[in-house]
């Protein structure tokens, strides 16, 4: 049954998708034109970046709260880097490096010390943030070079350069999540970790590389946000983890852990992008876009629990055995 | 004692749970003064007894009677509105609290302000305990007592409400010599304040030490009630376990091996100690004992679920690293464990996926799962193990009790181990399925699989095991071989009357 749930949750997705794009297309000005269709794509970039790895915490039952935090903090580091005159070369994979770095104290606290993940990551969020504007303070570094600020806006057709960049590593989280046996664990521990365990599953080893991974991802989201702004500042992305934590959620990922899909997740990332897209292009005020994005999470969290307690009524006699 | 009505009394009350009969017309009788103790095996029905004189379960048919008065119980409050406390193994209070305010608690005396009268309360909790006769400070916390000054809270708790029965479910399970003497002194002064206290205990010597009669139940169902200088010991003993062994066991010959499993002076601090013993190819060894004797810790330690701080474990001549199931695994061990729901399968995953789970690289091809592989793993062995089963995509959790355990041994059998631990492989399953498990493990056997079988059905063990190995509170006090291994003899060592 939870299976179909998440099916059935993904086909509504998709059509209310194809709805708001159509809905959009025809009564929206300058929704259906390439240039805004690149820049929808470009500005959904960073959150697709970091729903793919969040998508796989929130299955393994955990979430990481820090992840712009850690964005915004590998931005510091290159502005700082780049200020003291490294090659932008050296500094990307050390921007990585940090990201990674970020995850692994996650990953450390959450699996050596037993910590709810849920804690750690709001201490590190604030704390990633801070170190963020202790390393480069509010300035913001703007002269980053013109052929790496090019890249990450230029188009292939309409199509964004990150965008593909996006599709591949969704491609290669996709097949880690659902065809992998690292991925079969993951579904198995999200949703009973003590049966996981007494399966052979090594559950510490791989929520400690899924926060490390998720760390790098936020960091690799910084690159782009960094040379698609074409501003390294300690305050970049303030707010994004809400947006990729919604996206998640709204996809279908149950927040206990064990269930959801990744193109499920991909397309609520869409999604949310065409409604704010769409919003904005309307004259909608900005404080309405917040509450719209707002309600379809609510909604999202609602409707899978109203549908269950709806078939509860429906047949009580059946409760009893498909419960777990 | 004869003249008046019992204070509490239960008559032929019957509670079923589906199709398991806990209780079979079961009658008891509790005196006011005398403390009598209720026997019987594990899974005998004691504790749902017990669960219905505290009003959690209602009877599905049959009375209790209260002075001789029919009463219904809808809930423990009702219980102990009539004067009927369960005093529980583990006493839960609320450690940052007093003594005097957890024994008070939402019934604190007040003033005539409606505020907390504290000189009061504690007053009366002094008094609480001058009457139990032993002085505990009523200002300390709650934190940092032992179990057996919990207990003592928690009786004078009962005793505040005006508890006229107290059922007493194996206290002293964990408590020292000491503490155990003075609990019976306490409930010498509770009997000769004219409370009735039942008394359930795994311990003889406890029984007959306290107690002035003793009612047995054997599978539900009430055997005698005697006065305790009527019988011996060993009358008891035969009233627990005297029932006909079913020819329900189809046990193979099977010529032991070399040695598969060596367990040596393993010691986890506080569960178990010093525990050794080999389990040889082809051998079914049993590992009797009273729940918590800590026989299932043991199998944990092995598996590597849980850290042990002495001691060793071998997998044919191979020492095993500590701590890792996936180690162990990959020496050929496999642990069907004790809780199917909880650690044996993930419920809301399919039946295919729970097979391959133990078994993610044998499906592997490449680096991706192989789908067909997966379900041809579960496929095979859903048919050698005749699971019913209407879709192998279905989630495990919409099976039935027995299948859900096929499931789970076909998730072990799938790995094809060396030695296999099965921890209560038959609990809460059917009869037939019951017998098919049995059938599966001889034929395990058979094939020179090292088979270690937990199990607190005597019935199983005498007539499964080559070996029946007794654990009595966490230490290995038995090896009887299977033509010397009798109800009697298991059980003597299984509650510390001998070492055999």
């Amino acid at each position: 049954m939870p299976r179909d749930l998440v099916r059935r949750w993904e086909g509504l997705i998709f059509v209310l998708l194809v709805a708001v794009v159509l809905w959009a297309s025809v009564s929206v000005d300058g929704f259906a034109n390439p240039s805004n269709v690149s820049f929808l794509l470009l500005d959904t970039t960073e959150i697709a970046l970091m729903a793919l790895t969040m998508t796989l915490v929130v299955v393994a039952a955990e979430i990481d709260l820090s992840v712009a935090s850690t964005l915004g903090l590998s931005c510091a580091v290159l502005g700082w880097l780049w200020n003291a005159g490294l090659p932008i070369e050296a500094i990307m994979p050390i921007c990585l490096l940090a990201g990674a770095l970020c995850g692994a104290l996650n990953g450390l606290l959450v699996t050596r010390l037993g910590l709810p993940s849920l804690a750690v990551t709001i201490g590190t969020f604030a704390l990633y943030r801070g170190l963020a504007y202790v390393i480069l303070g509010d300035q913001a570094v703007a002269d980053l070079p013109s052929a790496y600020t090019g890249l990450a806006t230029q188009t292939l057709g309409p199509i964004p350069l990150v965008t593909i960049l996006v599709a591949v590593l969704a491609v290669v989280a996709g097949t880690v999540l659902h065809a992998t046996g690292v991925g079969r664990s993951i579904f198995a521990l999200g949703a009973n970790e003590e049966a996981a365990y007494f399966s052979g599953v090594r559950v510490k080893r791989i929520k400690f590389w899924l926060f490390v991974a998720s760390g790098a991802c936020a960091a690799l989201a910084s690159l782009v946000y960094t040379f698609r702004y074409a501003s390294a500042r300690a305050d970049n992305g303030v707010g994004l983890e809400l947006a990729v934590v919604a996206a998640v959620l709204l996809g279908g990922v149950s927040i206990f852990g064990g269930r959801g899909t990744l193109p499920g997740v991909l397309m609520a990332v869409l999604l949310l992008g065409v409604v704010r897209n769409a919003l904005i292009l309307a004259d909608v005020a900005n404080e309405v876009l917040n509450f719209v994005t707002g309600l379809l999470l609510v909604a999202s969290v609602l409707a899978p629990n109203l549908g269950a307690a709806w078939r509860r009524r429906s047949s009580p006699q059946k409760e009893g055995k498909s419960v777990s | 004692m004869v003249d008046k009505p019992p204070a509490l009394a239960l008559r032929s009350v019957s509670k079923s749970f589906g199709a398991v009969q806990a209780l079979r017309e079961v009658s008891l009788q509790l005196y006011a003064g005398e403390a009598h103790a209720l026997a019987g095996e594990n899974g005998a029905g004691k504790s749902t007894l017990v669960k219905t004189l505290s009003g959690l379960y209602r009877p599905d048919s049959g009375q209790i009677l209260l002075d001789g008065e029919p009463v219904e119980f809808h809930g423990t409050a009702d219980a102990q509105r009539a004067g009927v406390e369960v005093i529980y193994q583990e006493p839960t209070l609320f450690p940052d609290l007093s003594v005097t305010e957890n024994i008070f608690m939402g019934r604190q005396p007040r003033t005539g302000l409606g505020r907390i009268d504290r000189p009061a309360m504690r007053a009366r909790a002094v008094e609480l305990f001058g009457r139990l006769g032993v002085p505990l400070d009523p200002d300390q916390p709650a934190r940092g007592l032992s179990i057996a000054d919990q207990q003592l809270v928690e009786i004078a708790k009962a005793l505040s409400r005006s508890a006229r029965v107290l059922i007493m479910d194996e206290p002293t399970a964990a408590l020292s010599g000491n503490e155990v003497a003075r609990l019976f002194r306490v409930v010498k002064a509770l009997r000769e304040q004219g409370c009735a206290v039942l008394f359930v205990s795994h311990r003889l010597e406890e029984i007959f030490e306290l107690c002035q009669r003793v009612t047995t139940l054997r599978d539900g169902a009430f055997v005698a009630s005697d006065l305790i200088t009527d019988i011996t010991p060993d009358d008891l003993v035969r009233r627990m376990v005297g029932r006909e062994l079913e020819a329900l066991f189809p046990k193979l010959e099977a010529v032991p091996g070399e040695v598969a499993l060596t367990v040596h002076r393993l010691t986890r601090e506080g569960v178990f100690t010093d525990v050794s013993f080999e389990v040889r190819k082809g051998e079914i060894v049993a590992l009797a004992g009273l729940v918590g004797a800590g026989r299932s810790e043991v199998a944990r330690a092995i598996f590597g679920i849980d850290r042990w701080d002495a001691g060793r474990v071998e997998v044919a001549g191979r020492r095993l690293r500590p701590a890792s199931p996936s180690a162990a695994m990959a020496a050929g061990l496999a642990l069907v464990p004790e809780d199917r729901r909880q650690q044996g399968l993930v419920m809301d995953l399919s039946i295919e996926r729970n097979i391959a789970l133990a078994g993610l690289s044998a499906v592997r091809r490449g680096a991706l799962i192989s789908r067909a592989a997966e379900r041809d793993r579960a496929r095979d062995w859903a048919l050698r193990l005749q699971l019913k089963f209407s879709r192998l995509s279905d989630a495990v959790g919409v099976l039935s009790g027995g299948n859900q355990q096929k499931v789970v041994l076909a998730k072990w059998l799938a790995r094809k181990p060396s030695v296999i631990i099965v921890d209560e492989p038959t609990r809460g399953i059917d009869v037939g399925t019951k017998a098919e498990v049995h059938r599966l493990l001889s034929e395990l056997a058979a094939e020179g699989v090292a088979v270690l079988m937990i199990s607190s059905e005597l019935p199983e063990v005498l007539g499964m095991a080559d070996r029946v190995l007794v654990m009595h509170e966490g230490r290995l006090v038995a090896e009887i071989p299977r033509a010397e291994a009798t109800e009697e003899s298991v059980m003597a060592a299984a509650t510390g009357r001998s070492a055999a």
